[in-house]
């Protein structure tokens, strides 16, 4: 431990307490939540595969199969996140559970939720894109561009 | 196999988003994070780079957001070439239709169905 003298300066009595706060503070736990977020993000684009294999049984062309196994895993997160169930798992799964498709549709479905009392177009209407809408902007915006640059020279087929 | 590529490279992408998030010093939301990975996938995608990682992992790179951006930057450049400069603003949307059509009615019906916790 770090002894805190009193008569020494106010500078380094401050740098003394955060020397303190540093050992007394839990260690920083970026190895616990790496270790879930993969767990969970790779769970999840598992059960994308079992849906993806399960469409392409019916024939469908791998694209549409995913698009159907997309569908699938929207609607699950929906489900979940009506539940209070996805943001239980989203405490320790951190990025495992934001950064798969399902955490798209959880950050749709959370705050129009949460702003349902504002009514249904400036509450759920609305804020169903909090995230959504940047994330479409930035998406739709990047596409646009590689379009573009496709069409001026024949680049990223 | 495919099952274990799917599940490797999906957790390893979120594994790359949990370290941007705990190792930097930017207050990095999880909007920050969608965002990031959307546009990332869609860059990847148009520089040719993300199509052999999809075929490789399957709903390993389909999965994870970055799969969205490549479903945007692909459908954009088949627009181009059905369409010429039109397909640029009707392609990407096009192709991902699905999948956002299916966000926004269950988002929507889930959050008219259920009450928030607390």
């Amino acid at each position: 431990m770090v002894e805190v003298k009193d008569s020494q300066p106010m500078e380094i009595r401050k740098r003394e307490y955060q020397k303190l706060v540093q050992q007394v503070i839990p260690r920083p736990t970026v190895g616990r939540n790496v270790f879930w977020a993969f767990v969970v993000g790779g769970l999840i684009s598992l059960l994308g595969q079992g849906l993806m294999n399960f469409f392409a049984g019916f024939g469908l062309p791998l694209t549409e199969a995913g698009a159907a196994a997309s569908a699938v895993l929207v609607f699950l997160s929906a489900f979940l996140t009506g539940l209070g169930v996805y943001d239980e798992i989203a405490k320790f799964a951190g990025a495992g559970a934001i950064v798969p498709i399902t955490g798209f549709a959880n950050s749709m479905v959370a705050p129009a939720m949460e702003y349902r009392a504002e009514g249904l177009v400036l509450g759920v209407g609305a804020r169903l894109f909090t995230v959504a809408g940047p994330v479409l902007v930035f998406g739709i915006v990047t596409a646009w561009a590689i379009g573009i640059l496709y069409y001026l020279f024949r680049l990223g087929g | 196999m495919i099952f274990l590529k799917a599940f490797v490279v999906g957790g390893m992408f979120c594994v790359i988003a949990q370290l941007l998030m705990d190792l930097t010093s930017y207050r990095i939301t999880p909007a920050h994070v969608l965002v990031g990975f959307v546009t990332a996938g869609a860059v990847l995608s148009g520089l040719g780079l993300y199509q052999p990682l999809v075929n490789w992992a399957g709903a390993g790179a389909t999965v994870p957001l970055t799969g969205f951006g490549h479903l945007l930057a692909q459908g954009a450049i088949n627009g181009v070439q059905q369409k010429g400069i039109l397909g640029a603003f009707s392609g990407g949307l096009a192709a991902a239709a699905a999948g956002l059509s299916a966000a926004v009615v269950f988002g929507y019906l889930a959050a008219l169905a259920f009450k928030p916790k607390g």
